[in-house]
């Protein structure tokens, strides 16, 4: 069973239907013994950096995903949950991540070339950085998966497992012993976003 | 590289999908719910539903059928038609819908842009605008293309980005249902004056269409339309195709 993490923050209904899809039991929840219970967990997560962050805290679970991660469980971020595996955090001031992952998360604004629309938003291209990572067991290299965002993940050399040009090679996933995150969204990237979940799931 | 997207747009009336010529003469064509899977797995990165519908039981159907659309559709689904408050972006993306398209409501409420971006970010903030060239000019069009709002199109659009919409939908009246091309100059004139994703609407005809807009006006991000689609004179694979051959960045 697959804990999607429920603290507030924007709407599960699409990730929890594409784990139906590929017949995963996911439960959205908040509940400390479901969690515990969970063989896996997905962060989700859309909207701003810090107010996430603190919404995250006020929900009393930072802890116990904290220990479940470092416990070895798979543990997946996803677009904003995947931001929030860093350090910190540039959106609107400075704030606090999970730390679960070495780096930051900054605009993409000044970074990328000024024709370039900000938000990142669309299908891009994932390329594959190092050892394909196991997420990435049922996708090739060069597949489209669609975006949404600002900001990107940057200072990560050491987790980064695909970038995808936008102007810049930006972060699109991670990954680092049980903890994978993607910026982008597999559960609105068709196929390929599906495939990415299933593998994420039989790890 | 960011690909260029192609989008069919289901317009939904009473639970079927219709397409209007100029807005008018709607037809009946199919179920929203297969028509969405068939396009998700034929190649389409994104759909628009369009509920067009007035009466209260018309919405609920509307709302079930985007509900059966997003469990079955994993690609992203933009909602309008009938958003006029924040209770409506509510009621939508609680059934699934990824962003939601504002039009009339905006007009009728400006603050609602604003209010929504605040809200649900920027991201989720689509401003569609059916524009007409009068006297020369490019206004406003409300009502589904029957009113003048006297609006200068390209105003309300700068206006509506700096309120926080974080994608625009031009839909060209002049172009709409005639097929003869998308509205290059209407489009070159939108893309110079905002940085957001700007969506073309209005005038496919053919996979040419499509070559000619994205070569030429380069800004576009993406092409809508219906019922070239939803006829089958074009398949979105057969047009994906043209384009890349074309050297058009698209997911194929």
């Amino acid at each position: 069973m697959v804990a999607i993490i429920d603290y507030g923050v924007g709407n599960l209904f699409s990730l929890q239907c594409s784990l139906k899809k590929i017949g995963v039991e996911a439960v959205v929840t908040s509940d400390e013994n479901v969690i515990k219970e969970a063989d896996r967990i997905i962060l989700p997560g859309v909207g701003a950096f810090g107010d996430a962050a603190k919404k995250l805290r006020s929900s009393g679970l930072v802890g116990l995903i904290t220990e479940e991660a470092k416990n070895g469980k798979p543990f997946l971020g996803i677009c904003l949950g995947m931001q929030l595996l860093f350090e910190k955090g540039f959106e609107y001031g400075e704030h606090e991540g999970l730390g679960f992952l070495k780096g930051n998360v900054i605009p993409l604004e000044n970074k990328i070339p000024e024709n370039l629309n900000i938000p990142h938003m669309g299908w891009n291209a994932l390329d594959f950085k190092g050892e394909k990572s196991p997420i990435f067991k049922y996708i090739n290299d060069g597949d489209f998966v669609y975006f949404v965002h600002s900001f990107y993940a940057t200072d990560c050399d050491d987790s980064v497992i695909a970038t995808s040009e936008y102007g810049i090679p930006v972060t699109a996933a991670v990954g680092k012993g049980n903890i994978y995150g993607c910026q982008f969204h597999p559960e609105k990237s068709g196929e390929v976003g599906l495939s990415i979940l299933k593998a994420f799931c039989e790890i | 590289m960011i690909t260029k997207r192609i989008i069919p747009c289901l317009d939904v009336r009473n639970g079927t999908v219709v397409k209007g010529t100029n807005f008018k003469d709607l037809n009946e064509i199919s179920s929203p719910v297969q028509l969405a899977e068939y396009y998700s797995s034929h190649g389409a990165d994104e759909l628009v539903f369009y509920d067009i519908t007035a009466s209260s039981d018309g919405r609920k159907l509307f709302t079930d059928i985007l509900t059966q659309t997003a469990s079955k559709v994993f690609i992203p689904l933009t909602v309008g038609g009938g958003i006029n408050t924040l209770d409506d972006f509510d009621r939508v993306l609680k059934c699934g819908a990824d962003k939601v398209s504002v039009n009339s409501g905006a007009i009728r409420n400006p603050d609602l842009i604003h209010a929504a971006a605040e809200k649900y970010g920027d991201q989720c903030v689509v401003l569609s605008v059916d524009v007409k060239r009068v006297d020369g000019q490019f206004k406003v069009f409300a009502k589904g293309g029957r009113e003048n709002t006297g609006l200068d199109a390209l105003e309300w659009i700068k206006r509506g980005v700096q309120n926080g919409a974080g994608e625009i939908v031009v839909n060209s009246i002049d172009t709409d249902g005639v097929k003869k091309g998308f509205d290059i100059e209407m489009l070159k004139a939108v893309c110079d004056i905002v940085n957001v994703p700007v969506i073309a609407s209005g005038g496919a005809g053919g996979k040419q269409d499509f070559v000619d807009l994205f070569n030429t006006v380069p800004q576009v991000s993406a092409g809508l339309a219906a019922s070239i689609f939803h006829y089958g004179e074009v398949t979105i694979d057969d047009l994906k195709k043209t384009l890349n051959e074309n050297n058009i960045t698209v997911r194929l």
